[in-house]
């Protein structure tokens, strides 16, 4: 076990060296080089020789790598010169937004999804079945930029029920007293989710239903109910946490593309203003960090699910 | 192919047509894409459509004699649209996959073959951009380099090469132990032989269905780059860029100029996933439904 936590870490922290890398030789690639890319269009040539040579850019590549991760593990991102502001701090006040988001609708989608996928087990075969893995195939086909534009467009515009624009607010507590300008854009973001966590909920559990400890529970006379919240769920809901960890890369390009719909003020909504601007160095660090928490959510995956299930062993 | 080998894969491909025929959803995916690909390539050729110079004078119209599916924001025919915009996704999104199917092939059939620490490197490169969220990646080069059509088959491809290259390299893994692998090599036959003749061909099932679904995801990326704005440009028509401006048709209620791009790449996305499905079934590969 021990080993194997040694190992999976081990092998994380080389696709972060890896993801570090790539983002230098970006940097690199940047049109103008990565004075221009910092001090903008508008900086002189002088400017540019002296910010070079001040930043080392004219020293040899590998060191130049080394004092760039030096600094990014010492919290430096780069300079947004079109925010004016550090990245760090650019990403320190939309990310917990994004998260907020992530997190309300990865909800919603497991309260919807689990359900379904349980109903859908056990009508294995029916009209219900059919019907259920038809829509949610129908919601995975659809972008989620349109899936976006379409709730809005029926539920703000012909039925007026809801206000058709994310919250705006500096703090969560801002956010959160808007409540019903979130429903869409969490709405949205779950459905597209919903899709492919009811298709594994729904073989996982039609798996635990053909074990033999489900025939056994029900020949010593435990109701069908029972087996199945007591022990069908709880086995099948282990391998629900890996699939958690893995759909992050997918719920963060979820989201860039909610919250563009919606003009929330998160993370991913930063990141496409700044694409559209050209503010490479907020791409690049944002591109950073979400590389690296994708990296640490499947890492964090597997660790769950070898502490949730000890039959687990590596 | 020698003459000798035809008889014997005959029968093999009529039974994969019969299973794929037996798929009643299958054909249906297949009739619903070439009726896609007659519309927006042929489509053209009857319907005529001014899709560059801008009409102001006749925007925003709603479905009407004339113009069926109504006018844009600037006056661009929307069935028209819809027609050059199918054109430029179906186009982008096939031969990204392509690109990306070849290369991920090669890229994965190698690490297979070659092993040991050629592997692990390819391997763990392959690993690092599985890590980075597709969609941000892309979007950084899309930011870099100004998108072309052809620079955006290159820059969706990027992201799509990396599960053809895991999943060869897993099927290389399996073939090359296999015996007659082993005796390509003991009569001579070079590394270079013995995959491209002996285990792609053999992997040829797998590669097909992966491929089907690669150009599906890559016609969702690229409207979704367009959608952002950092995709095709107009007036360059994409199904992505027709949906980019609407948040305000959406304000208006122009239900028009938002539903049928919509439902276009809804059903495209569909039609490739069944095609896959069947395929899959008919060519007996055993991947894991997505």
């Amino acid at each position: 076990m021990t080993g194997f936590l040694v190992r999976r870490a081990m092998q994380a922290l080389v696709v972060v060296v890896l993801v570090a890398v790539l983002t230098f030789v970006l940097l690199q690639l940047l049109p103008g080089g990565p004075a221009r890319a910092i001090l903008g269009p508008k900086a002189t040539a002088l400017q540019i020789r002296t910010y070079l040579h001040d930043n080392g850019y004219d020293r040899p590549l590998p060191a130049r790598f080394l004092a760039w991760a030096g600094r990014v593990l010492h919290g430096d991102l780069g300079y947004s010169y079109k925010l004016n502001q550090p990245v760090t701090e650019v990403i320190a006040e939309h990310l917990p937004k994004t998260i907020l988001l992530m997190a309300l609708s990865t909800a919603v989608a497991l309260l919807v999804a689990l359900p379904l996928g349980v109903y859908q087990a056990r009508n294995r075969g029916r009209a219900g079945d059919h019907l259920a893995t038809g829509v949610s195939f129908a919601f995975y086909a659809m972008p989620s930029f349109f899936l976006g534009e379409v709730l809005v467009l029926v539920f703000a515009v012909q039925l007026q029920w809801l206000p058709p624009v994310a919250p705006n607010g500096d703090s969560i507590g801002e956010i959160l007293a808007q409540a019903p300008s979130l429903v869409l854009p969490v709405l949205t973001l779950a459905l597209v989710t919903v899709a492919s966590f009811s298709r594994y909920a729904r073989s996982s559990v039609m798996e635990n239903l053909s074990q033999d400890y489900v025939r056994t529970a029900l020949a010593g006379g435990a109701s069908g109910r029972q087996v199945l919240t007591r022990h069908v769920l709880r086995n099948s809901l282990v391998p629900i946490v890996t699939l958690l960890g893995l759909s992050l890369p997918s719920l963060f390009a979820g989201a860039l593309i909610t919250e563009s719909v919606f003009n929330y003020p998160g993370m991913g909504f930063t990141f496409i203003q700044g694409a559209q601007v050209h503010d490479y160095p907020l791409l690049l660090g944002i591109g950073l960090v979400v590389a690296v928490a994708t990296v640490a959510g499947s890492l964090l995956a597997d660790l769950g699910y070898a502490v949730l299930d000890p039959r687990v062993k590596y | 192919m020698t003459t000798a080998a035809l008889p014997a894969r005959r029968p093999g491909f009529r039974a994969a047509a019969r299973i794929f025929l037996e798929h009643r959803l299958a054909v249906g995916g297949a009739v619903l894409l070439l009726l896609f690909v007659a519309f927006c390539f042929l489509g053209p050729l009857v319907y005529h459509t001014e899709q560059v110079a801008t009409n102001l004078a006749g925007a925003d119209l709603p479905p009407g004699p004339g113009h069926p599916l109504g006018t844009d924001d600037v006056g661009y025919d929307e069935l028209g649209r819809l027609m050059a915009g199918g054109r430029t996704s179906l186009e982008i999104g096939v031969a990204a996959a392509l690109l990306a199917t070849v290369f991920g092939t090669l890229w994965g059939a190698i690490a297979g073959y070659v092993g040991g620490f050629a592997d692990a490197v390819m391997m763990r490169i392959v690993d690092t951009f599985l890590a980075i969220p597709t969609l941000f990646f892309l979007l950084i080069l899309a930011a870099i380099f100004t998108p072309t059509v052809s620079l955006l088959i290159v820059v969706v491809s990027f992201g799509a090469w990396l599960s053809p290259a895991r999943l060869v390299r897993g099927e290389t893994l399996s073939l090359r132990t296999r015996e007659y692998v082993q005796a390509v090599r003991m009569m001579g036959g070079g590394g270079r032989r013995a995959v491209l003749r002996h285990v792609l061909p053999n992997a040829v099932g797998t590669i097909v269905v992966n491929a089907t679904f690669q150009v599906a995801d890559a016609i969702l990326l690229v409207a979704s780059l367009s959608y952002l704005g950092l995709g095709i440009a107009p007036p360059h028509a994409d199904w992505g860029n027709m949906l980019a401006g609407g948040a305000d048709a959406v304000q208006n209620g122009y239900w028009w100029l938002i539903l049928p791009p919509g439902f276009a790449i809804m059903l495209v996305v569909v039609a490739f996933n069944l095609l896959g499905d069947a395929l899959r079934d008919a060519l007996e590969v055993r991947l894991r439904r997505r």
